[in-house]
Parts: C-alpha cells; sequence; structure tokens
C-alpha cells in the first residue's frame, strides 16, 4: 500500500514541522531582534548603551543607556523572589504533605486562579490598594515603589513556584519518608530534614521558572513602579524596568531612529536574560531526572 | 481509485478547504485595501492621550451625521501618533506638540507632507494634594522642581516634606510641551516618576499628600486634587487656569491642539476637519472642557 506509506510520510512531516515551530520561532525572533538593533553598534556605537542615564527624549542629547533599566528589572525581580520563596514553597508542602485531600480540592484550583488573572487587573488593584498600603506601612513619601511592584510580581510567581515545588516534592520516594518516621522522627523534621531536601533541585527550579516569568512581566510594573529611570538598589524608590521601558516608548519612535534601536538592545538583554534563567532551571531539573532525557 | 475516499477523510477535507478559503479570503482583503485610499469609508485617528476624550466624542458626533464614515481613535501619546504619521499607520495624528524639526526630516525622507491644523486650545495645569498649603507657584520653580534643583517642599515655602514629582511619559505631547516651554528644552531629572496616563497622575496625586503634576485642562474635573496658579515670575500676579486665560494668554502653560495630516486634506480627512472647526464642532471641543478657538 504505496498511498498508505505516503499519507503516513506527510503526516509524519506535518507533525515534525509543528513540533519544531516554536524553535523556528524564538530563532527568527532573535535574528529580527538582531537585525532591527545591529545599526546601533556603527552609530552611535554600542558604547552608548552602557552609560548611567536613560533619557531618549531630550532637546539637547538623547541618552540610551540601560544600566538604570537592567538594575530596576533586577532589584523588582530579586525582591519579588525574595517575598514568593516562602509563601510557595510553604505552600506547596502544605499542600502536598499536610493538607488533607479534601482541602487539597479545594485550594489548588485557587492557585490557578490566582495564576490567571491578567496583570493589568493586578496592576490596578495595585494602585489602588497595594501602593496606598505600602506608602502607610513604612511611612513614605509614595507608594509607586519597586517594592510594590515586587509584591505583584510574586502574586504571580506564587502559582508557578507552588506548583511545581508541589510536583517536586510528590516525586520524593515514600520510603525515605517511611524511614524518616520510622527512625523516630516527627512529621515536622520529616518534612523539613528529608523531604524538602530531597525535592531542593525541583524547587530550585520552580524558582527559576518563577523568577523568568517575573522578570517578563509588563503591565503590572508599569503601573505601580513609579517609572523612574534611576540606579538604585533602595526598594523605597521608584525604578523603571525595561519591560516597561519598550512597552511605553515602542509606541513612540519612528522606525530606524536610534531611539528605537535602543530598544531592541533592550528587547534583546531581556530575552537573554529569561533564555538563561529558562535554561537554568532546565537543567537543574533535568539533571535530577525530573524532565525525561 | 475507487477507494481513494478512505484516503481523505471528512475532516481533511474540511481542513483542506478552509485553508483555500483562508488563503482567498486574505488575498481579497489586501486587494480591497489597496483600492483609493482617499476614497475609502474609514479615518484613523492616532495620537494624543489629551487629546483623546475631544477626538472621540467630535468622531461620535461626526458619524451620527455621516453615517458612512467610520472612524477609529486611539490614543498612546503625541509622539506615538507622529510616528504613526510618518511610519504611514495612520490617516490623521492628534498631537498636544508641534513637530520636532528632527521628526520634519524624517517624515521628508518617508515622503510625507505633514500638514497642521490647530482645532482648539487647552491649558496644561500644576495639581497638588488639596491638603498642601502652597498657594501658587512660579515657572522659574517648576523648572527647579522638574529639573530636580528642588528636593522638598520647604524650598517652595511649604512643610518639610520631600518632593515626590509626577510627569508623563516622554511618548505624550504634554511631556515635551512642558519640556520645551516649561523647563527651557532641560532634561528632566531622572528622579521624576513618569506615569503612563493623565489619570494616574490625577489618581496618584489624590493618593499621596506631597505629590505634584501636570494634566491637561480637562482632566481637573476628577480627583480629588487642587489647582495651583501658575506666575510668569516672581513678582507677576498668580493665574488661574481658565477659560478665558488660556484664550488671551495671560496663563503661561496654554498650548495649541493639532491635528496633522498627510498632504493638504481631502476627502473624508477633509469633512471631517471642517466639522471640527465648524461652530457645532468647537461647541463640543467647549463641552469636554477644552478651549475653542474664538
Amino acid at each position: 500500500m504505496n498511498k498508505q506509506r505516503l499519507k503516513s510520510k506527510i503526516i509524519k512531516y506535518f507533525l515534525q514541522s509543528c513540533g519544531s515551530l516554536s524553535i523556528i520561532i524564538v530563532l527568527l525572533i532573535f535574528l529580527f531582534l538582531l537585525k532591527e538593533a545591529f545599526p546601533f553598534i556603527v552609530s552611535p556605537g554600542i558604547n552608548e548603551l552602557f552609560h548611567n542615564v536613560w533619557n531618549p527624549v531630550s532637546f539637547q542629547k538623547e541618552e540610551f543607556g540601560i544600566i538604570p533599566l537592567i538594575t530596576g528589572s533586577v532589584l523588582v525581580t530579586i525582591l519579588a523572589t525574595l517575598i514568593a520563596i516562602p509563601f510557595g514553597i510553604i505552600g506547596a508542602v502544605y499542600i502536598s504533605e499536610v493538607a488533607s485531600p479534601k482541602e487539597r480540592e479545594f485550594l489548588k484550583p485557587f492557585i490557578e486562579i490566582l495564576a490567571g488573572i491578567p496583570s493589568v487587573v493586578l496592576g490596578f488593584f495595585g494602585l489602588v490598594v497595594i501602593a496606598p498600603l505600602i506608602k502607610q506601612l513604612f511611612d513614605i513619601n509614595t507608594g509607586l515603589t519597586a517594592l510594590t511592584g515586587a509584591v505583584l510580581l510574586a502574586f504571580m510567581a506564587i502559582p508557578t513556584i507552588m506548583s511545581i515545588s508541589e510536583d517536586a516534592i510528590k516525586s520524593v520516594p515514600t520510603i525515605y519518608k517511611e524511614a524518616s518516621l520510622a527512625l523516630g522522627a516527627s512529621k515536622l523534621e520529616t518534612i523539613w530534614k528529608v523531604i524538602v531536601p530531597a525535592a531542593l533541585s525541583g524547587i530550585v527550579a520552580s524558582v527559576m521558572l518563577g523568577m523568568g516569568r517575573v522578570v517578563g512581566e509588563t503591565m503590572a510594573v508599569m503601573m505601580v513602579t513609579g517609572n523612574a529611570p534611576v540606579i538604585s538598589m533602595n526598594p523605597f524608590t521608584s525604578v523603571r524596568t525595561m519591560t516597561a521601558t519598550i512597552a511605553a516608548e515602542m509606541g513612540e519612535v519612528t522606525i530606524g531612529s536610534e531611539h528605537y534601536m535602543a530598544l531592541f538592545w533592550v528587547g534583546i538583554v531581556l530575552l537573554i536574560m529569561t533564555f538563561s534563567l529558562n535554561m537554568i532551571s532546565y537543567r537543574v531539573l533535568k539533571k535530577y531526572g525530573m524532565i525525561d532525557k | 481509485m475507487k477507494n481513494s475516499k478512505k484516503y481523505f477523510p471528512a475532516t481533511i477535507k474540511l481542513t483542506a478547504l478552509l485553508l483555500i478559503l483562508f488563503v482567498f479570503g486574505v488575498a481579497g482583503c489586501s486587494k480591497r485595501d489597496k483600492q483609493n485610499p482617499q476614497n475609502k469609508k474609514s479615518i484613523t485617528i492616532k495620537g494624543s492621550d489629551t487629546m483623546v476624550h475631544l477626538m472621540s466624542t467630535l468622531a461620535e458626533a461626526f458619524m451620527k451625521k455621516n453615517p458612512e464614515v467610520m472612524i477609529s481613535i486611539t490614543g498612546g501619546g503625541s509622539g506615538t501618533g507622529i510616528a504613526a504619521l510618518i511610519n504611514g499607520t495612520t490617516d490623521v495624528c492628534a498631537s498636544s506638540r508641534d513637530m520636532q524639526q528632527k521628526e520634519k526630516e524624517l517624515a521628508k525622507e518617508k515622503n510625507i507632507l505633514a500638514i497642521e491644523k490647530t482645532i482648539a486650545y487647552d491649558g496644561i495645569v500644576i495639581i497638588v494634594h488639596p491638603d498642601n498649603p502652597i498657594k501658587d507657584i512660579s515657572m522659574e520653580q517648576l523648572k527647579k522642581i522638574y529639573t530636580g534643583a528642588y528636593k522638598n517642599w520647604k524650598e517652595l515655602g511649604g512643610p518639610d516634606h520631600p518632593l515626590n514629582v509626577l510627569s508623563r511619559e516622554s511618548n505624550s505631547g504634554t511631556y515635551v510641551f512642558f519640556q520645551e516651554h516649561v523647563l527651557n528644552k532641560e532634561n528632566y531629572a531622572p528622579t521624576v516618576k513618569l506615569m503612563p496616563a493623565s489619570s494616574s497622575i490625577v489618581q496618584s496625586v489624590s493618593a499621596d499628600k506631597w505629590s505634584i503634576g501636570y494634566v491637561g485642562l480637562g482632566y481637573t474635573k476628577e480627583g480629588n486634587i487642587k489647582v495651583i496658579p501658575v506666575k510668569k515670575n516672581d513678582t507677576s500676579p498668580a493665574i488661574i487656569p481658565t477659560h478665558d486665560t488660556v484664550l488671551d494668554k495671560t496663563y503661561s502653560i496654554a498650548r495649541p491642539l493639532f491635528l496633522y495630516f498627510n498632504g493638504e486634506p481631502a476627502g473624508n480627512n477633509k469633512i471631517f476637519l471642517d466639522y471640527a472647526l465648524s461652530p457645532e464642532g468647537q461647541k463640543i471641543v467647549e463641552e469636554t472642557g477644552y478651549i475653542a478657538l474664538k
């Protein structure tokens, strides 16, 4: 049956191309970013990117230093991760080890709902609720700070961290737990000294993936961080993240202008950051056998 | 061949049919778009956030009278609108500032002839929280606030609290106009917070007691805010922005609002412009909180 073979071949190629589509898209995006950003190296020169001032609209001299944007993104990401880690991991431990099956059935859908809240809705909530709260709590001038953005981003990272950590904890063999309990360890000791360390690689990977989500988030941070491009590691100052800069300024630029190319460089840096975070977490997961080789 | 039907089940046939329809559909669409750009029945207007309310009210009234014309309006900032006009992605650009030399050159490179038409006036209003005791502010003080020379309300004769300075994003026409006419083309201080919209400035000023911000006249009706009168210099009187003070230019930060066209407006673009300038259109300008030309 020649036709049969032909048909299965066609279907195979079709499936193959679907499978490799995402690789092709990633490559094309990267090439496109490089192509649009490249002329910047010739004029005004790549050194312009390493200045400390981002001031793309000026009557004197436009400056495209992306350092403040990088520090802004890094500050917000680190803060958000620090906030999200305890909630995410303790939550995962509770759901997988302590909660009754009924509780689990009840809790898990809510985590999924939290993951599904559109970021602009979260941003609005942050602007109206979290920002005034943080302002009052820390007695500062304004609630539009890096910390406010980090709190919102933590809300987004928590579901990621929680669900992947939970998988990791579940995949710890029950004999570990049984052995520990048999040796007379309490339930709490078993969880913190046996189960969590055994699942650590998966937990680390979940944190990395959560960070990847946080670095790339745009709308919520744009609405609450104040967007002032200053270099600062103080959580109570306003910062401007890379994502917010691209979102706010991409519309205004003329195609091919220096500002346009500078924004593409910001995009490249951002892509490299998320890509490396994803690579690291993939490596960790693979090393400990949580992803099939 | 008798069995050929078996090899192509209904689902595959359907998919193929859909694909073919899709390809033809796309081809059909692009063909239609290329026909007579001047006579097409839709106008896209893009640009100033300050003017969005005005433009959409104008467009609504216009479409009621001319139901065959569709107008779609997007904000995004004057800079965004001008860039869209230069990039050829909008028919009309609404802008709260005039085009800069650099933008004119870019437009020329791309064979776009930008024609400017003034349709209304607007005042930029300085707003603070109602509990702020500051009574008035001079242009010089504003400049020092936004360039970062002043950091505390004390320096303006107020209480000892750090200034929380709010501005629009750099794609806003108000941002550039303010930079040109209040900061005398100097740069904003990096500590100035850039807010994504005029309404978020109003929101933030009503929430944070020691903030200062600027918005268009049309935004002063909402929120828990106080409008601060502005002095041209230390000795001149403090002027509150109103219809009259903006129109006779005694208020220092007044500006025209423009529509930009690619080439002299013709066809529907011209009908729309004429409508905006007609007594009826100018009445809408006043009703939406802006200032009519006469």
